[in-house]
This record gives structure tokens, C-alpha cells and sequence, in this order.
């Protein structure tokens, strides 16, 4: 896992739920590749024109809350968002994406600091935020130790595949 | 501790847990639904080659019944044939209807259960005094390998629900008012316990209701503590032995609200979000095209029962859609037996196998830019049921029954006996 990521931000509001970032009408669709071409459509359909690998996605509250559809966390990691910072998130969203290796991070106000287009570093075993296009700092939540572990190796179906392969 | 506590407590193998803490806990039973193939890539991607218990697994083919395009038809062959295959008996096919309430009609959820189903009203359980949670494809994939799931302990809200119900008041505007004054991420990462004399007015439907929409706050699972309404519904449905756990006297809550009901007016949450809660009055007159009756939320025989009470010899307003998706077959059924389906297909009610029909924006129902939609279901979402730029009110099953009637959002209290 790189502890340091690094990218160009996208910036929403608050409850962008899980049909904004993936359609309800695209659900069966199964290829991540296919999946990734709807990512944050129903909030913004030229994200995905613009967004390029490691690049952070910031919001205010509740962000992925809404169904448990892991698209919108497949979607998302397929287009390369390298980090999501928010108030807070849905809590089925904030597992899976972990889950897929996605760092998650809970950083109160940062909507109100950063602008699209704004470049971020954020250092995830610190959880220090660094605007780096206007020289502003915030603070995220410290990750727990269980997610730095499913992070750090990947996201954690590598975990349970070692451990209970078959 | 709490009972929600003394659940995961059992299921971890454990004498007490604490808030906070993670733990891993076997699985009492998993579901999966048509949506979430991605389970079963998931179970492969980590190396599975047969699941951990097929007893424990059921898959519902609900929100695709029945399939509308080729790809949806693929992967419910594919879902039919991994059941086949790995020995799951437990497949609830297109003929159905909706996991939650096939759940209920079946005897599957019991109190004291761990219930993880990959989808987000999970919650619903709660209502049988069950943890039952949602979770992703990944996650489930896991508890197909392993029997278990990693779990926080969550802190647990205590809503105290007091007063008597006014007249056309019901569990989802009760609901919806909680959501309204709370809001849409109150919930997060908690549980949220129903407590109070109003609970003895609620029957399992209504109280399926109440916690399927805690979802919608955030929550992570919901309770009520069973009691003889409980007991009286899972005699002769289930069976399985069950254990019914208290919450220790002196528990402290993570919070408390308290709301009496008595003076409740209908509710109605405004697009696009659903803690943007109105009394119905805010928005009456209204054109509706669409009236939409059904879900895990709004479509169980009760349900169809108050709809069937305002619309039996009267017809549906000739502007309005008025779409009807009994929640499972077994609803269907006791509905006709009852005669609310022929009372609302005579009205003009257009009716969609049971299922989640035009609930998640899929098929049999979408709604177009520009129309606007009262539903019993619990999302209102932009695009939820269709395009982005259409409405979705959300309201009880009575206020969409007489929305379909007059074409327009009205106070269905002025259409009760
Ligand atoms: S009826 Fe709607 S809310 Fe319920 S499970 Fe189906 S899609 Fe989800």
C-alpha cells in the first residue's frame, strides 16, 4: 500500500448516496471495466471524463450511504480514485470499499477547504491533509488497526484467500 | 449489556462484549440477491471452491423478477446453477418476491439471530428481535468461505415511541418523522432500538416498517424486544428453537429521543432526500403521475389492505399511474384471499409480479424527467426510480392509495373510515 497518496480532488456535498455514484440501471452489469464507465454519474457525468488514477474524492456528510450495492465501491477503485474524504460515510459503503482496498478517510470540514480541481496529498498513517494548490492542512481520523491491515495488503480478499483458500 | 450485545456476544463465542469492539461472529444465516454476482466472484477471487455451510445460505432472485434484459437473465442462470451446484437449497427463485419478506413468510428470522443479507434493509429484522445487518458482495463472499463476519459492536439509540396514533398515522410516517428530525446520517455505524406503548399498536408488518427505514438514518441494524405480537406471528412459522435476549436493566444508551405521536400528522419526505420530512399538507395538490404500492417497506397484505379501503369502488385518477407489487408471493396470496387485489385491479391498479419492481430504478415502472411519484417504498433518491430529474415523494401506503385516487398528493386521514 502507498502511505502517501496524492492527486487532483473532486469536491460534493452531503448524502451523495450510492444511486448517485452508481445507477440502480446499470447494476447488472458484472465487468468491472463496464462498471467504471458509470462512475459518479448520477451526481456528476463528467467525472469520469476527467478523473485520472490516484485522484481524491472529498464530501461532506454521509457519503456513500444508501443501498449495499458494491458497484459503487468497484466502480470507483476501477477509475483509480486513490483516496474518499468526508464527515463521515454509509456504513456498508465504507466497508466495502475498504474491503476492496480503497482508503476511507473521516475528516470533518474538509468540503469547505478544498476546491475542485485542488491538489491533495494525504498521509494515511497520519491521517495529515495537505491542500496542496492553497497551502491549507486538516486532520483525518486516525484509520484502526484492522483496516490499516486489509489495506496494507491490498484490500482483503487477498487476506482471506491465504488463510482460507482453497 | 444490551440484547443487540448479547447477540453478537453468542455469536462470537463470547461471555460479554463492549462498544467498539470488533469481533468476529458466526453467521446464523447469509442471503444473497440477484444484484451481487460479484459474490460469487468474490468467493472465487479468494480461492473458493465450495462454500462453508450451504444450510446457511440463501439466495433470492428478487430484484430482477424476472429478468428484462439478457444480462440480468445471465446472471440469475448463473446464480440458479452455483445453487445446483454448491448444494444451496434455499433458492428463492423469480416467483417469490422480496428477500426481506420471503425471510418472514418463511420462518428463516428468529430472535436472537445474526442475519447478513447484501442488502442495505437488512435492518427490517429487527423487527423479530434478530441483528440483521447488510453488507456488501465482498463481505458475504467471506461468510461463504468461513461461516463468520467481522463486526463492531455498535452503540445503540433508544427511540421511545409514546402517545396513541391519530387517525391515517402510521409506522412510516412515525418513521419518517425520526428521519425528518434526526436526519439521514444520524444513524451511522449505531443500532436503534423502538421502545414504548405505540410498539403494542404495531403489528409485525408495521414494525417491519419501522426498522426497515432505520437503513435510512444510517443504522447498522434495528431492534424491538419481542414480546407476545412476536411470538404470536413465528408460532407455527418457524422451526428453529430460539433464544430471546434482554437488555440488562441500567444499560446506558448511546442516546435517547422520545416523540409522542398523538398529535402526528401524515408525513411525506420530499425530493431528493429522505430526511426532507413534511407533513403531507406541505405538498397537498400536487400532480402525481405515478402512485407507487409495494416494496420490503410498503407492500405487505396490510398494507394493500388501507389502499384497498380507500380505493374499493372508486377508480384511480385517469392522469395517475397506479403501480401495485405485492412483496412476496405469499402476500399476494393472502391479499387475494382477502379481496384486496381484486378491489385494486377493479379501481385500476396496474400490478407487477411480486418483487422489487421500480424500486431501484431497474425496470416495471422508470419514471420520466419532469413526472413526479408518491411512493410507499423508503428512497427518493435523484434517479432512484428512473430518470434523475424525476420526483419521488415518499409516504405510507394510505397517502399513496389516495394520491392514485385524486391524481394529486392529498391527506389521507380525509379518506380513512
Ligand atoms: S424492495 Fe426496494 S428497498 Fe426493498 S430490497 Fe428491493 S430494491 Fe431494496
Amino acid at each position: 500500500m502507498k502511505s502517501i497518496i496524492s492527486g487532483k480532488c473532486f469536491v460534493y456535498g452531503a448524502n451523495i448516496d450510492t444511486d448517485q455514484i452508481y445507477p440502480g440501471r446499470f447494476l447488472d452489469l458484472t465487468d468491472p471495466d463496464k462498471v467504471a464507465e458509470h462512475a459518479m454519474e448520477g451526481a456528476d457525468p463528467s467525472f469520469v471524463k476527467e478523473v485520472g488514477p490516484g485522484d481524491i474524492i472529498v464530501a461532506a456528510a454521509n457519503f456513500g450511504c444508501g443501498s449495499s450495492r458494491e458497484h459503487a465501491a468497484v466502480t470507483l477503485k476501477t477509475v483509480g480514485v486513490g483516496a474518499i474524504l468526508a464527515d463521515s460515510f454509509g456504513r456498508i459503503f465504507y466497508r466495502n470499499a475498504i474491503n476492496l482496498g480503497v482508503p476511507l478517510l473521516v475528516c470533518p470540514g474538509i468540503a469547505g477547504v478544498v476546491k475542485r480541481g485542488d491538489r491533495l496529498t494525504v498521509d494515511l498513517t497520519t491521517g495529515k491533509v495537505t491542500n496542496e494548490t492553497t497551502g491549507a492542512a486538516a486532520q483525518a481520523q486516525a484509520l484502526s488497526g484492522y483496516v490499516m491491515e486489509i489495506l496494507a495488503g491490498g484490500g482483503i480478499k487477498p487476506m482471506i484467500k491465504e488463510k482460507y483458500g482453497q | 449489556m444490551h440484547a443487540i450485545e448479547k447477540i453478537l456476544a453468542r455469536a462470537a463465542g463470547k461471555a460479554t462484549v463492549a462498544t467498539g469492539e470488533i469481533i468476529n461472529c458466526k453467521v446464523d444465516l447469509a442471503g444473497i440477491n440477484d444484484l451481487y454476482l460479484q459474490t460469487i466472484r468474490s468467493f472465487r477471487e479468494m480461492g473458493g471452491k465450495k462454500v462453508n455451510d450451504p444450510r446457511k445460505l440463501v439466495v433470492f432472485l428478487d430484484h430482477y423478477a424476472p429478468a428484462s434484459t439478457i444480462t440480468q437473465a445471465d446472471n440469475q442462470k448463473q446464480f440458479r446453477e452455483f445453487c445446483w451446484d454448491q448444494g444451496i437449497d434455499l433458492l428463492m427463485d423469480v416467483d417469490t418476491g422480496v428477500c426481506h419478506q420471503v425471510l418472514a413468510d418463511n420462518g428463516l428470522v428468529y430472535p436472537g439471530m445474526v442475519l447478513v443479507v447484501t442488502d442495505s434493509h437488512t435492518t427490517t429484522h429487527g423487527a423479530f428481535g434478530a441483528f440483521g445487518t447488510g453488507v456488501g458482495a465482498t463481505d458475504l463472499a467471506i461468510i461463504m468461505m468461513t461461516g463468520q463476519l467481522w463486526f463492531r459492536v455498535p452503540e445503540v439509540i433508544r427511540i421511545n415511541l409514546e402517545g396513541r396514533l391519530p387517525k391515517g398515522v402510521f409506522a412510516k410516517d412515525v418513521i419518517l418523522k425520526v428521519i425528518g428530525s434526526l436526519g439521514a446520517d444520524y444513524g451511522v455505524y449505531r443500532a436503534v432500538e423502538f421502545t414504548g406503548p405505540v410498539l403494542k399498536e404495531f403489528g409485525i408488518s408495521e414494525r417491519m416498517a419501522l426498522c426497515n427505514m432505520t437503513t435510512e438514518m444510517g443504522a447498522k441494524t434495528a431492534y424491538i424486544q419481542p414480546d407476545e405480537i412476536t411470538m404470536a406471528f413465528l408460532k407455527g412459522k418457524t422451526k428453529q428453537d430460539y433464544e430471546i435476549f434482554a437488555t440488562d436493566p441500567g444499560y446506558e444508551y448511546a442516546a435517547e429521543h422520545s416523540l409522542d405521536v398523538s398529535d402526528l400528522m401524515p408525513q411525506v419526505a420530499a425530493p431528493h432526500s429522505v430526511d426532507n420530512v413534511f407533513d403531507i399538507t406541505a405538498y397537498a395538490g400536487r400532480p402525481v403521475d405515478q402512485a407507487f404500492l409495494g416494496t420490503c417497506t410498503g407492500g405487505r397484505v396490510e398494507d394493500l389492505a388501507v389502499a384497498a379501503g380507500i380505493l374499493k369502488g372508486r377508480r384511480v385518477n385517469p392522469r395517475t399511474r397506479f403501480l401495485v407489487v405485492p412483496a412476496s408471493k405469499g402476500v399476494f396470496l393472502e391479499a387475494m384471499d382477502k379481496g384486496y387485489i381484486q378491489a385494486l385491479l377493479e379501481a385500476g391498479a396496474t400490478f407487477v409480479t411480486p418483487g422489487c419492481a421500480a424500486c431501484l430504478g431497474t425496470h416495471q415502472g422508470m419514471l420520466a424527467s419532469g413526472e413526479t411519484c408518491i411512493t410507499a417504498s423508503s428512497r427518493n433518491f435523484p434517479g432512484r426510480m428512473g430518470h434523475t430529474k424525476a420526483e419521488i415523494f415518499v409516504g405510507s401506503p394510505a397517502a399513496v392509495a389516495a394520491a392514485a385516487l385524486e391524481g394529486k398528493i392529498v391527506n389521507p386521514a380525509d379518506y380513512l373510515e
